[in-house]
């Protein structure tokens, strides 16, 4: 037990997450605790409008939480400071690049922004950084093409090799695989899948894809109404998370495959 | 850097080189290149032709390539900060502020009367109102800006700014003489000419402060490429970087708008020139390329002004729209390439 201790990098006490204007605070989920191992693949999963990516944006810290506490590196969150952040956690999101005249070589540098100098010269360790990251995810061969060139799936893949070049402990991806076809999806998720193996970053992405998730996370955090369940897959679905995941009335989940059916 | 960047600065520098003395060379009364040079490099007989060149024309030159690189600068500063392709250096309204000090000075002479009641409005008062009136515009902007969280707040702030000024001006010119807004109107047309040494000098060391600034700014740029939340997460200070992004911009604009007057288009269509002759975002290579543009242009659109041995001299603002002008409509009927 103490030896999983060491192991925690992203630890999560009594979390209420939303959002607080003015006077009036809105709590889309409260009660929120789960611990994340190093070098694992994490899925998030749950309905839509559940509060997947209030939840993200409050462990990026573009939000603040409610109330309770996140642990980075066992360090309180609210008193890391941004550059000190940005060496711990990098992020993909969903949002459209603002330029995509940029190169993909000049996109995936921007990664090693934290690190270099008061005019971001590149260093040899950086560029081998870079080179590194371009490779784990099979672009070397698009480093020259513009970002406006690229489909989808390649600038995913881009958007994950600069995240990569920021070389932290953990990058958080909000739905990595939105837009993309079924080939897509689960490529870019084995990626991920591959990328905890080799480099031992732990990774968290939110997604609605499940069925993939189930077959690839090592944990899943599970977002319900009135809950917040943190497991290996295996082990949700034999407690019966999935079930009631959705209203019954249009799909079903099948507990012998996995995956959901549409109900007859 | 590429290698193909490096031969494009070259290229550029010479370029600017070339405009530089074909605009000292050029004007109403025709001087020959050797005495242009020999005034230059002070060895000359004919001291006309050297007074001509010193006093009038080398400060003139002088002044093109500052308002030229640096309201291009500003107007790709404010571009990146606001992502916005139609930004440019003008949107906080400093120009606004500029123009409703000097239209308090010229206009708000008849409807005061008293203190301001003297028949000719000095250049240095001129100055002095363009300047406290893009400086309180600047103030009021920042102060806004440490409030507001939305960068685009900011920008319908200045777009604000700029609908008072101009309510403000059609009140003051219902009350005006002919003559007064003559006045105001051959101010709005910007001019390169007329500055002293010393101004220059005043000039050059606000407008290289405001360089500097963006010079520090290039990092922070690029990562704003990204967006605000990338950006952050980056390590980037969100706050400090946009204050310093803005306050370069109100410098440089600032200054240039006080002694050369509101001087349109270069600052909207110079970096969008320079994204597509250079085909890059990368504010490394944007800042300076947009420089020697905006310098380039600027040094050219004054050559034609000035009607080259003619005793004519167009209003510069007309000039820079007829430039600038065509490029907005380009870049709006190529929308679907509109990068930035």
């Amino acid at each position: 037990m103490l030896q999983s201790k060491d192991n925690i990098i992203l630890k999560v006490e009594d979390l209420a997450i939303g959002y607080n204007t003015k006077k009036v605070e809105t709590v889309v989920a409260s009660n929120i605790n789960f611990e994340l191992e190093k070098g694992q693949l994490i899925g998030l999963v749950g309905a839509n409008g559940i509060g997947k990516s209030t939840l993200l944006r409050t462990l990026i810290k573009v939000q603040p939480a409610l109330s309770g506490k996140i642990l980075l590196n066992s360090k309180d969150l609210k008193s890391t400071s941004t550059i000190a952040l940005a060496k711990q956690l990098s992020i993909v999101l969903t949002e459209p690049l603002l330029s995509k005249n940029l190169s993909v070589f000049e996109l995936v540098v921007l990664g090693r922004h934290p690190y270099t100098n008061w005019i971001g010269n590149l260093s040899e360790d950086d560029l081998t950084i870079v080179n590194n990251a371009l490779e784990l995810v099979n672009i070397s061969e698009l480093k020259d093409e513009k970002c406006y060139e690229l489909s989808d799936g390649q600038l995913q893949k881009v958007m994950i090799a600069r995240a990569l070049a920021q070389d932290t402990d953990v990058i958080v991806l909000d739905e990595p695989t939105t837009h993309l076809d079924m080939y897509h999806k689960a490529y870019i998720l084995k990626l991920l899948q591959k990328l905890t193996k080799e480099t031992g970053k732990t990774i968290l992405f939110s997604s609605h894809e499940i069925d993939l998730a189930i077959q690839l996370c090592d944990t899943m955090i599970v977002m319900q109404k009135d809950k917040v369940v943190c497991n290996q897959p295996c082990r949700l679905i034999t407690l019966g998370v999935f079930n009631s995941l959705f209203p019954k009335d249009l799909i079903v989940f099948d507990n012998t495959s996995g995956s959901f059916r549409v109900s007859k | 850097m590429k290698i193909s960047h490096t031969y494009s600065f070259i290229i550029l520098i010479v370029i600017l080189l070339c405009c530089f003395v074909l605009n000292i060379s050029l004007g109403s009364v025709s001087i020959p290149f050797s005495e242009v040079f020999g005034s230059l490099f002070g060895n000359i007989d004919n001291m006309t032709s050297q007074v001509i060149i010193t006093k009038v024309r080398l400060p003139k030159a002088i002044t093109a390539i500052m308002v030229g690189s640096g309201l291009g600068i500003s107007g790709l500063l404010m571009q990146t900060l606001f992502r916005n392709p139609l930004a440019g250096p003008f949107v906080l309204g400093i120009s606004s502020g500029a123009s409703l000090g000097v239209a308090l000075v010229i206009l708000g002479s008849g409807l005061f009367g008293g203190l301001f009641a003297t028949a000719l409005i000095s250049k240095w008062s001129i100055v002095i109102a363009a300047s406290l009136g893009s400086f309180l515009v600047l103030l009021a902007v920042l102060a806004v800006s440490s409030k507001v969280r939305d960068t685009m707040a900011i920008l319908i702030i200045g777009l604000m700014f700029g609908s008072i000024t101009a309510a403000v001006v059609s009140v003051l010119s219902y009350f005006s003489s002919a003559e007064q807004l003559q006045q105001y109107i051959f101010w709005g047309f910007g001019s390169l000419s007329n500055l002293s040494w010393e101004e220059i000098l005043i000039f050059f060391g606000i407008y290289s402060l405001g360089i500097i600034l963006s010079v520090f700014s290039i990092k922070g740029l690029n990562a704003l490429l990204l967006g605000d939340n990338y950006a952050k997460s980056l390590g980037l200070s969100l706050k400090s970087s946009r204050f310093i992004i803005i306050f370069a911009t109100s410098l440089i604009a600032g200054t240039i708008t006080a002694f050369a007057g509101p001087i349109a288009f270069i600052g909207l269509a110079i970096p969008h020139l320079t994204r597509q002759i250079f085909k890059t975002s990368n504010h490394k290579i944007l800042l300076p390329a947009v420089f020697l543009f905006g310098a380039i242009v600027m040094l050219i659109c004054d050559s034609i002004a000035q009607v080259p041995t003619s005793d004519y001299m167009l209003p510069i603002n007309a000039i820079t729209a007829l430039v600038g002008a065509p490029v907005v409509i380009w870049l709006l009927v190529r929308q679907r390439r509109m990068m930035f």
